[in-house]
Parts: structure tokens; sequence; C-alpha cells
């Protein structure tokens, strides 16, 4: 056939068509065989709020975006090699993202006059030549080969349609050299007992990747290598799962059982979902009647001595805030996990944002510290829950989690850790009267000036909580000037104590130079990514990122003076760029765009040229 | 060896330290001894009860309680005893609110924890007014009520919630009157006995801002006004003098001087229909107010059910590590 193989360092794909058109499936799958086949990958699906949005609608289009590398990379790309568009919605949205001279697989079947008109194009782009001169167009007819193929399967037309997703996959598989096998054994494991959807599902895949084959239209084919990852056991990780999984390990390690309250919201739910399936685990999952119950029986169960938890979004934290409050002068231990997405109010729902930064904050009536603890990869979230967790009860105080939408649904492959080799939990319920006379729920531990937990059942270390200031050491209610003071810097010096349990700051590059780009969160990979172009190139730029915000690292100071200039990127208006100028009184400029994904490497990079001139 | 026998505990030992504040006269202080009195007839330990409360005057109950106890936030203490009750199921959990408390800022923690069967003991003190924010009207104060907040008389129509908590599928309804000492005693006994949610609406004066709102209930001619609901037990009220019985679906009262007890309405706990009707006695200016047990059936709870599921659980997939989750699924290895 006269095909050449091109070995590349990296590609990126997107998928995008109909909400109803399987995109998230599909580059599901994509995604699983190339984590398999050992590429280091990082993916941002992207998709509407809408369940079902009008077929062939700009509003229902569905992405879904793999970057795949035989490097180690840290984001998903910013702009694709290779469009798929099964829908002229999906190619009106997207066309302009694609890389001058990049690669579109188009469903000409699709281009029908009806969906045109419905995604806005007065003709043809696929004929009055408006692609032409920019992109190389492969168009396939989709459905006619997807109905070719499953000629003789007793299966209705529409359903027989719905398989082209499948062929779309195996023209990439095709194209990029990776095996059907993986994808085979998952459509006979999900459609277990419908032999006829495995079956046509199966032919449409082999028919992409035979088109692939036969067709003359692609005459290079693309290697990637392995990546280079660190030696171990490797799986596909995304961040809703593993922050799930990081909780389950708190769980096992403290030897508290796990509760969890909460109520359903987009894009957190999956962590009620994966939880609910534990119960063998000893996981107490409460789908409560709203946000404020949620977390009000979460406040509960830390009182009866349940590791608890919840999860939900920014209109879910609003919520939750008196609750919260609670939680803090009661000091009970519990972690609450906020998988940010574009606000404020609903704003969008299944976007990812960085802006509930003051909320998590400041988010409460009167002086009420939380320690505030954010990951920085989908796999990451793992262990920022665990180590939520373990703070939260070394502590005794409530410790709010920030994930977001991209780092919720985003993945990568993922070391699986040992759970041996987790820092140790150690809880210790109060058992006897730590006075002469009485049980003093407020007398604190020197170092962590933590207080004893005893719970309801424990024989003669009856007392009573409540929202009411706290006398220091009875806890009885109090409402004397003094002590009110008193406590409340007692409550704020808790959670500054809580520096003694950060590992320090890790600089990527020299410890001075023209530039620090500071970050916190999801934004971590992108900024990598950028200050490892800039060093390439020969600038004196350095990256550190921050796991912890409240309360913020000692040693971050010391680390801003080495620098002439600091870049702090965040998917919001600069919120914790004002932290760091207040803190650090430093003239740190911000990079800040708000659109409701990841800021994309490239941008930085542009930033930091501009700003080093 | 001998064995340490713990001497039986006594009202004392479930009298906390904590001087008692609210107004003097206020019918909270014979709730709360009477619920002190009733602990330790119930043969639990104490330490195994739990007092959770929310915010009002009726809410400062767990401070005077030497037991485990929660005084959380507005409305609230539902759903953190919800969080109680699930956590640890053996615990004895109750929930004390108030008309406001309980009815209008937390109605939706009220439903919900019935509706689920969650066993939960909830006492609500209604006294048809705010009082601990000094004197406007509440859910249940009757239409044309006149406070600082509504000074031309309220236009809020007043909500009953026995009828509510039976929409909600309350397993357990009863309502009493903090002056009937006695009733209130067997009340107590009743919700503890009963295993699910179980709703007691008491009805309590407020003498600063709404005295007199059950006078005549309480007063000389009480029982003229008022049904003591006995089940199995024809209904009959006013020293027997009256009775109800059905016309149709409609309840009607007559003079028992013309009527044979065999036409008189006999009740039944269990009957959800006629505890609906019974319920909607007290928005009626000529059937007396039932006081007593309304409705009482057994189903499964909440938290028994969620025991179940996860013992079934733990059953069918045997003993589980964290580490095998993570194992779990598509995984390569990297040389």
């Amino acid at each position: 056939m006269g095909k050449t193989f091109k070995t590349i360092d990296e590609a990126v794909i997107r998928f995008a068509g109909d909400s109803g058109d399987g995109m998230q499936l599909t580059g599901g799958r994509f995604t699983e065989t190339t984590a398999i086949l050992g590429n280091d990958l990082s993916t941002l699906p992207d998709f509407p709020a809408e369940i079902r949005a009008p077929a062939g609608s700009l509003a229902g289009v569905s992405a879904f975006q793999i970057k795949f590398s035989s490097k180690d990379i840290h984001t998903p790309g910013d702009k694709p090699d290779v469009l798929v568009a099964m829908n002229p919605a999906a190619l009106k949205v997207h066309r302009n993202e694609l890389i001058p001279g990049g690669t579109m697989i188009i469903n000409t079947d699709a281009f029908t006059k009806k969906n045109l008109k419905f995604a806005g194009y007065e003709s043809n782009p696929l004929e009055d030549g408006s692609l032409d001169d920019y992109f190389t167009i492969i168009p396939i007819e989709m459905n006619k080969m997807v109905t070719a193929a499953c000629e003789g399967l007793d299966m209705p037309p529409k359903l027989v349609g719905r398989t082209k997703n499948l062929f779309a996959l195996g023209v990439l598989f095709y194209m990029y050299d990776r095996p059907l096998n993986s994808t085979e054994d998952w459509l006979k494991k999900k459609f277990k007992g419908k032999d006829s959807i495995i079956d046509a599902n199966t032919k449409a895949l082999n028919a992409g990747y035979n088109f692939g084959d036969t067709t003359e239209l692609f005459m290079t084919r693309f290697k990637v290598e392995k990546a280079n990852l660190p030696k171990g056991n490797y799986r596909n990780m995304n961040g809703n799962l593993a922050t799930s999984l990081g909780l389950l390990a708190a769980s096992e390690k403290s030897g508290l059982e796990l509760f969890y309250g909460g109520y359903p919201i987009t894009p957190a739910s999956d962590i009620l979902h994966t939880l609910a399936t534990w119960k063998h685990f000893g996981v107490q999952t409460f789908q409560a009647e709203d946000e404020i119950a949620g977390m009000s029986s979460v406040v509960g169960a830390a009182f009866a001595g349940k590791l608890a938890i919840t999860a939900t979004s920014g209109p879910g934290v609003a919520l939750k805030g008196e609750a919260l409050g609670l939680g803090i002068i009661t000091e009970l231990p519990m972690v609450i996990i906020n998988v940010q997405r574009g606000g404020p109010s609903t704003g969008l729902p299944t976007k990812t944002e960085q802006s509930d930064l003051n909320q998590a904050l400041y988010g409460r009536n009167g002086e009420a510290p939380m320690p505030v603890i954010a990951a920085e990869t989908p796999g990451d979230c793992f262990f920022a829950a665990y180590e939520a967790c373990r703070i939260a009860l070394k502590y005794m105080t409530p410790v709010m989690l920030l994930t977001d939408g991209y780092l919720a649904n985003g993945s990568e492959p993922w070391k699986i850790p040992n759970v041996d080799d987790l820092e140790d939990i150690d809880v210790k319920f109060a058992h006897e009267k730590n006075s002469e006379t009485d049980y003093l729920p407020y007398l604190r531990d020197e170092k962590t000036l933590s207080r004893p937990w005893a719970i309801p059942g424990t024989p003669e270390l009856e007392h009573r909580l409540g929202g009411i200031e706290k006398a220091e050491n009875t806890g009885h209610v109090s409402y004397d000037p003094e002590n009110h003071h008193k406590m409340v810097e007692i409550r704020q010096e808790k959670v500054n104590r809580i520096q003694q349990d950060i590992a320090p700051t890790k600089v990527y590059g020299e410890d001075h130079g023209d530039m620090l780009v500071l970050s916190w969160g999801g934004t971590y990979g992108s900024c990598r990514s950028a200050v490892e172009t800039l060093q390439e190139e020969g600038l004196k730029v350095s990256h550190a990122h921050i796991r912890w915000i409240s309360p913020l690292p000692k040693d971050l100071g010391e680390i801003i003076i080495g620098f002439k200039n600091v870049l702090v990127p965040e998917i919001n208006l600069g919120q914790f760029l004002r932290i760091i100028r207040a803190e650090y009184l430093v003239d740190a400029q911000g990079l800040n765009l708000v659109r409701g994904r990841p800021i994309s490497a490239l941008s930085i990079i542009e930033t930091v040229k501009n700003t080093l001139g | 060896m001998t064995e340490v026998q713990t001497p039986p505990l006594t009202k004392k030992d479930f009298v906390s330290d904590q001087a008692v504040r609210w107004c003097p006269g206020c019918g909270d202080y014979a709730i709360l001894a009477q619920t002190q009195k009733k602990m330790p007839t119930f043969g639990r330990k104490r330490e195994d009860f739990v007092f959770v409360s929310g915010i009002g005057c009726s809410s400062r109950f767990p401070y005077y309680m030497n037991t485990y106890g929660f005084h959380s936030i507005h409305g609230r203490a539902p759903a953190i005893a919800t969080g109680v009750k699930i956590a640890n199921p053996d615990l004895s959990v109750w929930v004390v609110t108030g008309d406001g408390d309980g009815l209008s800022i937390g109605g939706n923690h009220f439903m919900h924890a019935l509706r689920r069967n969650m066993d939960l003991n909830i006492l609500m003190f209604n006294n048809r007014i705010y009082g601990l924010t000094k004197g406007q009207y509440s859910p249940t104060s009757e239409q044309g009520k006149k406070t600082k907040a509504s000074p031309f008389g309220s236009i809020d129509y007043p909500l009953n919630p026995p009828s509510l908590a039976l929409g909600a599928q309350a397993t357990f309804v009863a309502r009493t009157i903090d002056r009937w000492q006695k009733h209130l005693a067997e009340m107590l006994e009743r919700s503890y006995q009963h295993d699910g949610g179980s709703l007691i609406e008491i009805y309590q004066n407020c003498n600063i801002f709404n005295d007199g709102a059950y006078e005549e209930y309480t007063g000389t001619e009480k029982l003229d006004n008022v049904i003591e609901l006995k089940h199995g037990e024809p209904m009959l009220f006013a020293k027997d003098t009256k009775g109800i019985r059905l016309d149709g679906s409609k309840a009607i009262v007559v003079d028992m001087e013309t009527h044979s007890v065999n036409d008189i309405l006999i009740h039944d706990e269990t009957n959800l229909d006629l505890a609906h009707i019974i319920a909607n006695w007290t928005s009626s200016p000529v059937l007396p107010e039932p006081i007593g047990v309304i409705y009482c059936i057994d189903k499964p709870t909440y938290n028994q059910e969620l025991v179940d599921q996860i013992d079934a659980a733990k059953k069918s997939k045997g003993l589980a590590k964290v580490q095998d989750l993570l194992n779990a699924g598509d995984t390569w290895i990297v040389n």
C-alpha cells in the first residue's frame, strides 16, 4: 500500500459531536487504550449542561480532548492536531481551535440541509471551499459505512446509526496505530447479554479501522512511543474517582468508617455515586434533602465519631456556609470538597473554574478560619483528599478540599500507590475524664491545639456542644468578652499551626531568577508545561505550586524574594493573587482567563515573554 | 467475686449543672422536668441518649439535660440528628424544636426526617409565636394575630403539624399539652417505644409573648373542647356527654343523650385515613382538639435498612481492602 509510519512525540485529538453521539464514551475508550500502551496522557472532557439539547444544535455539542505523548506531559493540550466532527454544529463550534493545517475527520452524512441550517451555516463548508485552504479534510460517509458493516444484522437502522462513534474510533486507532482488543473486550462487558449490540459496535469499530487501512486518504500513520514514566503499576485515573479513593484510604488508615452526606450537584455527584457502591467497606452514603441537610448530617456524624465527608460545588458551598461555621466552632473533624465550576449562581455547571477560593477562605459569618487544600492533577486528588482527612482528624477541624471540573473529569496515567506507604492517621477517642472532676471538651493538645473527641455512647463524658461561643476548656456557653476574643484567636492559631505539617515548597528550576510562576490547584499542569518550555528556551523562569492555601506554607515568602517578577495564573480575576500581594507585599501580576476551561500553557508562555520583554 | 450492681438512674442523673434560663412561668420548665423524670425509666444507659436542637427558646433544652447534646443552628436539628443516628444507630436520639425552628426555617428537614422514618424522637414545642426574637407571628399563629411584625394582623394561614407529619408519611404522630404532665409522660414513653420517626407536638404556653394560647384546653372548661384519643375506644369527650361519629368521611359531634355508644367512632391508631380526618379537627370551630396518639404504625426504619444493606454488601463481597480497589481495573506495568 505504500503507507508510511511517522514517529511523533505527541498528539492532541478532539472528538466532537452531538450530545447523543457518544463522544465522551469514544474519548474514554481512546484514553484507556492509550494508557495501556504506556503513553503519558491528559484528557479534557467538555460537555453541555443540558442532558439532551436539541439534536444538531450548537448548544448540544459535546467534546473530548486527549493529549498523549512519549514524554512526561502536564496538560490536555492547547490546540488539537486532529478534530473529529460528527455533525455541522461540532465543526462550527470547534473549527477555529484546530491548529492550522490540522486534520479534520468529518461525518459527511450528518451534513444535511437541516443540520447545516441548525448550525447556522448558509452554505455547506465542505463544498464552499471555506475549509480547504486551512485544513486537511477527510470526509467519510460514516452512516453509510456502518450500515454496510452491519448488513445482515437484525437491527433497526436507528440503532445501527448509533455505532458511528465506534467507527470514528476505529479510524483514529488506525491513524495512531492502537489495538482494538481492549475496546472489543469492553463492549462485551458493557453490553453483556445484548449480543446484537456488541456485534454491531464491534463491526463498526473494525470497519473504521479497515477503512483507514484501505483508503488512500491516510498515507501516513503515526507512532507515539511509550513514555518514560517512573517504574510501577499504573492505571488511568480521573479526579472524582481519585478523590473517592483517597477518602476511602483515609477511612481504612484511620480505622473510622466513612459517612458521606450530600446532595447531587454537577460536577461533584460522581463522588456520591462512587462511594455509594462501596457499602462493603462500611461506607454510609446519605443523599440528603438539600445541601444544608447534607452538611448538617456531616456535622452530626462527626459528633458521633465517623470520618464525615461531603462534596459539592460552589452553589452548594454557599448553602452549607452556616453549618460549616457550626463545624468550626464545635471543632469537629470533617472534610468538605468543592469541585469548582463556573459561577456565580448556576453559572457554567459543566465547565471548570477556580473562582471559589474566596468563598472557601472567607465564605462564612464571623472569624471562621478553615484550612483549605487544593489538588493539582486528576490523580493528585487522591493524595489531597487523604491529606485533608488526615489534617481534619489531627487538628479536629473542618477542612475544605478544592478540586475543579477539569480535574474531576480529566484523567491521566496514575502510578498506583501502596496504602502502607501513606502517612498514618492516628485517631484516639476520649474515654476518660481529663480533669479531676470533669470532662473538659475544650481542653487542648499543646502542640496542635486540637480538643479531645468524646463520642456519644462513652460513659461519664456526657457533654453539650453548640453554636454559641464556648468557654475555654469547659465548653460551657459563654458571653464573656475576654473569653470570646481568646477563642477567636485560638481558632485562628489552630489553623496556623497546620504549617508544621506542610511539606516544604518545591521550586521547579532555580531558586532565583527573572520570573516565578506561582500556581495553585488545577492550573498546575499548564504552569509546569509553560515553565518547562521557557526554561528550554533559556529564560530564567521557575515554577512553584501551592497546595495548602490556608495556612500558606512557611517558606513561601523566602521563595518569592528570589525573583524579580511573580506571575499568578488563575481561572478567576485574581483571588490568589490578592492573597500573595497582601501577605508578602510583593508586586505580583495575574494572568486571569475565566472562560470555563483550563488556562493554556501557550498563554502563560506569551505572558511571561511579554513581561520579561 | 462480687458483682457490682450499678444503682438505677434517677431524675437527678439527667439534670445538668447549667442554670436554666427560660422566663419564669414558661411552659418549657414542665416539659424539661417531665423529660428528666421519664428518661431513667427507659432502662437505658445515660450515655446512649443524645438531644439535638436548633435555635429558639425550646432549643436551649439540651444544655439542661445531662446527656450528650448538640445545640445547633436554626432549623437543622433533624438533619444533624439524622447524621448522629446513621453514624450510630444504637443511640436514642431526640430532637427538640419549636414551631418556628421546625416548621418554618427547618420545615424541609422536619418533613424529610419523617418521610425516611429515621428513628428520631421529635419534640415540637408549639407556642404559636417566636419567643427568642421577641414576639413575631410563627407558622402556627392564627390568622389575624397582631404582633410587632404584623401590626395590622397576620395575613398568613397557620399550618397544622400533625397534618404535615402525616402527609410526610410519619409513622408516629401525637399531640400533648405542657400542663398535662401525666399525659406528656405517657406520650414520651410511646415515642421512645416507637421504632421509627416520631413527632410529639406539645402545646406549650409562652407566658410572655402569647400567654393563654391554649387556655381553652387547659382551663376549667378543658374537657368540653378537647378529646383524648385512646386506641380501640369510642371517641367520647366533654365528660362523655358528647361523641363523634362519621357521616361519610365527615366527622360530626353528637349528643350522647340521643345517641348510643355503638354509633360512635372507634379510634384506630393504625388507620391513616382516619388519622388525616382527626388531624384536621384542629382547624374546625366545632370539633374538639385531638390530644394523644393520632397515628402509629410499624414500618422499617431508614437507619435499620442502611445497616442491613451494609451487612448484606459485606457478606456478599467479603472483607475488602482499599489496596484491592486501587489495583482494580485496566492496569499496566512500567519497568
